[in-house]
């Protein structure tokens, strides 16, 4: 060992050990490629304006991969059909609740005789208490009732948990109104890297996507998170606060709906792009977008007269 | 990417497929345990309700509908799998032929069947099923048709459990009805919902599609969701997969805003062809239209239904 190795290697001896102290243990179960249980705080570095609140603009179907029957389905959506009572306490499905803000609490159902994994259970997330089952049992038959969190089977590839689920709820891919509907299905993988946790989700839907939506999202592991479960999960209590005709659906009629322009407008996106489509996802994109006329971004104006204690000049 | 995702298209399909289901000439069903007292027989040719009770000689078997004639014998032999009871009643939601096919064998005379039921099995209908099939060039013989018939509704308690027979008018058709077992929290809403299809509002038959938004709207009023819009009463399509409150919102909506993009073309004196041309369903063809039923079938019927107001 020369002199440089020598001086090295009480570093890197140090390193590892700091590594062991502050990554979830090593897992051993036989064909397992790690054990995810334990606390997750999430980190909103991805997409974090369509995460957080107020979530995406009505209006931004960018980056989803939807055809013009989605289109049409969330031009005609109208956010006050939370307020009808059957909406009111509807939480996000499988698709959509993993990204939603959230730390996580990963816990394992075992056997109680061999002490073998028969599933996880994902809590803390809209969709309340997700059951990813690893026993392989198989899924239910098509005349089976359909769930918010759905039917979720996990199997190992290497070090990668691979969840399949299938049987949920019609819900939105994004919270402005691009729906899909109780035929899409959802493939993810479960990633450990170091102390994070990576998600890469899968979504399609032969009614709405032209090509399969990937997202991801990553929480870190953290020991010392308080799990308390999303407030108002299991008891949303939905009750008439607005007055309302019996029966009544909110909903813009096709063409009527001037909201969907107020995107391209904010944000100097041009109207075509705003309008999503898979081609929406590839950084080819660009291209077209340098042929296309960019609106003056109304937003950045606004902010540049907040940032500088600007008053807006009185209209005459 | 794009491999990848077939890939995971092809693994989701085979595990949509299911691996309970049963097969009867051709006919991929499945016996499924609802709630309470309630069982659902579903096939891929609609849905019958079975409530069966657990007291041996006092109670029986009712049963909602009693499916396509062709599933006859494999229905008869799966009830008896959940009870040996006698069949004592049976109620049908809509004069629809693939929801009265065992009607005339369950009413046999007793000294001719060959299963166990009594000679004083009832058949209920809302009173407009009879009067559609007894009229001349009906095709259903007589032994078929309901024995007993009401208006708007009717309520008897069996196996344990208040039950609750509603009519729904002018709906599908004027003969729907749906059945609220109590007990079990379970609404049968025979062909009022479908999670296959478009509803077909049969205007023949005396249907509406203002009958249809009504009673989707109704059967929200009876439903109560366990938590978080989930579970709670659970509702058995006449055809499809086993819903909730939450399954049936998702439904009325989608008529909902249908009908009145329907409305607004006739306020505008639009006709049938330019409401056509507008494809006003085309955001939910691509799920609910079927070969056999359209979206432009639908938006037609939903077109003439409204203009015949």
């Amino acid at each position: 060992m020369g002199r440089a190795a020598c001086a090295v290697a009480p570093l890197l001896i140090g390193l590892l050990a700091a590594a062991a102290l502050t990554s979830p243990p090593a897992f051993a179960q036989r064909g397992m490629g790690f054990n995810p249980s334990g606390m997750w705080t999430a980190m909103y570095h991805e997409d974090e304006l369509e995460r957080t609140d107020p979530g995406s603009p009505v209006g931004d179907y960018l980056g989803i991969p939807i055809n013009d029957d989605a289109r049409l389905r969330a031009d005609s959506w109208d956010g006050d059909l939370v307020s009808v009572l059957q909406h009111q306490c509807i939480p996000h499905s499988a698709i959509y609740a993993m990204r939603a803000p959230t730390g996580l609490k990963i816990s394992t159902v075992n056997d109680p005789a061999s002490g073998q994994i028969n599933a996880f259970i994902i809590d803390g997330t809209y969709t309340g208490p997700r059951t990813i089952w690893m026993d392989g049992r198989a899924h239910p038959s098509q005349f089976a009732p359909h769930t918010w969190a759905g039917f979720s089977t996990g199997a190992w590839e290497g070090d990668t948990l691979r969840v399949e689920t299938t049987h949920i709820k019609a819900g939105y891919l994004r919270r402005n109104g691009i729906a899909f509907t109780d035929q899409a299905t959802l493939t993810e993988f479960f990633d450990l890297h170091g102390k994070y946790l990576t998600l890469t989700s899968i979504a399609e839907d032969p009614n709405y996507l032209t090509e399969p939506l990937v997202r991801t999202e990553s929480w870190v592991w953290n020991p010392y998170q308080v799990f308390t479960p999303i407030a108002g999960y299991g008891s949303c209590l939905p009750s008439p606060e607005i007055p309302r005709p019996y029966g009544w659906v909110p909903h813009h009629l096709p063409g009527a709906n001037t909201l969907i322009r107020e995107f391209s407008d904010e944000y100097g996106v041009p109207f075509e792009a705003s309008r999503g489509g898979a081609e929406t996802m590839y950084p080819e994109y660009r291209k077209k977008l340098k042929q296309m006329v960019i609106p003056h971004a109304k937003v950045f104006e606004v902010q540049f007269e907040q940032e500088h204690h600007k008053q807006p000049e009185k209209q005459p | 990417m794009k491999i990848a995702g077939l890939a995971a298209i092809a693994v989701t399909a085979s595990l949509a497929a299911g691996q309970q289901l049963q097969e009867a000439a051709g006919i991929p069903y499945e016996v499924r345990h609802v709630q309470g007292h309630v069982y659902m027989f579903a096939s891929t040719l609609g849905n019958i309700a079975i409530q069966v009770g657990k007291d041996p000689g006092h109670d029986g078997v009712l049963l909602v509908d009693t499916g396509p004639a062709r599933l006859r014998d494999t229905i008869l032999a799966e009830i008896r799998k959940l009870s040996s009871e006698p069949v004592r009643f049976m109620i049908v939601t809509s004069p629809d032929a693939d929801h009265n096919g065992a009607n005339e064998v369950l009413l046999k005379p007793a000294s001719s069947r060959n299963f166990q039921t009594q000679s004083d099995i009832a058949l209920f209908a809302q009173d407009n099923v009879l009067q559609r099939f007894s009229r001349d060039g009906s095709g259903v013989p007589s032994s078929a048709w309901p024995t007993l018939t009401f208006l708007d509704e009717k309520s008897f308690a069996f196996n344990g459990e208040a039950i609750q027979i509603i009519a729904e008018k002018n709906a599908h058709t004027d003969g729907d009805s749906i059945v609220l077992f109590r007990g079990s929290n379970v609404i049968a809403a025979g062909d009022i919902f479908l999670t296959t299809g478009y509803p077909v509002i049969d205007l023949q038959r005396g249907g509406s599609i203002q009958g249809e938004v009504k009673a989707l709207n109704h059967i929200l009023d009876l439903t109560v969701p366990r938590s978080m819009q989930e579970g709670g009463t659970m509702v058995i399509p006449g055809h499809g997969r086993l819903c909730d409150e939450a399954d049936v919102t998702d439904y009325r909506d989608m008529l909902t805003i249908i009908r009145d993009r329907v409305q607004d073309m006739l306020r505008k004196g639009k006709t049938l062809e330019e409401a056509r041309a507008a494809r006003l369903s085309r955001d939910y063809d691509r799920r609910y239209s079927t070969s056999a039923w359209t979206g432009d079938m639908f938006v037609e019927a939903v077109y003439r239904s409204l203009k015949t107001k």
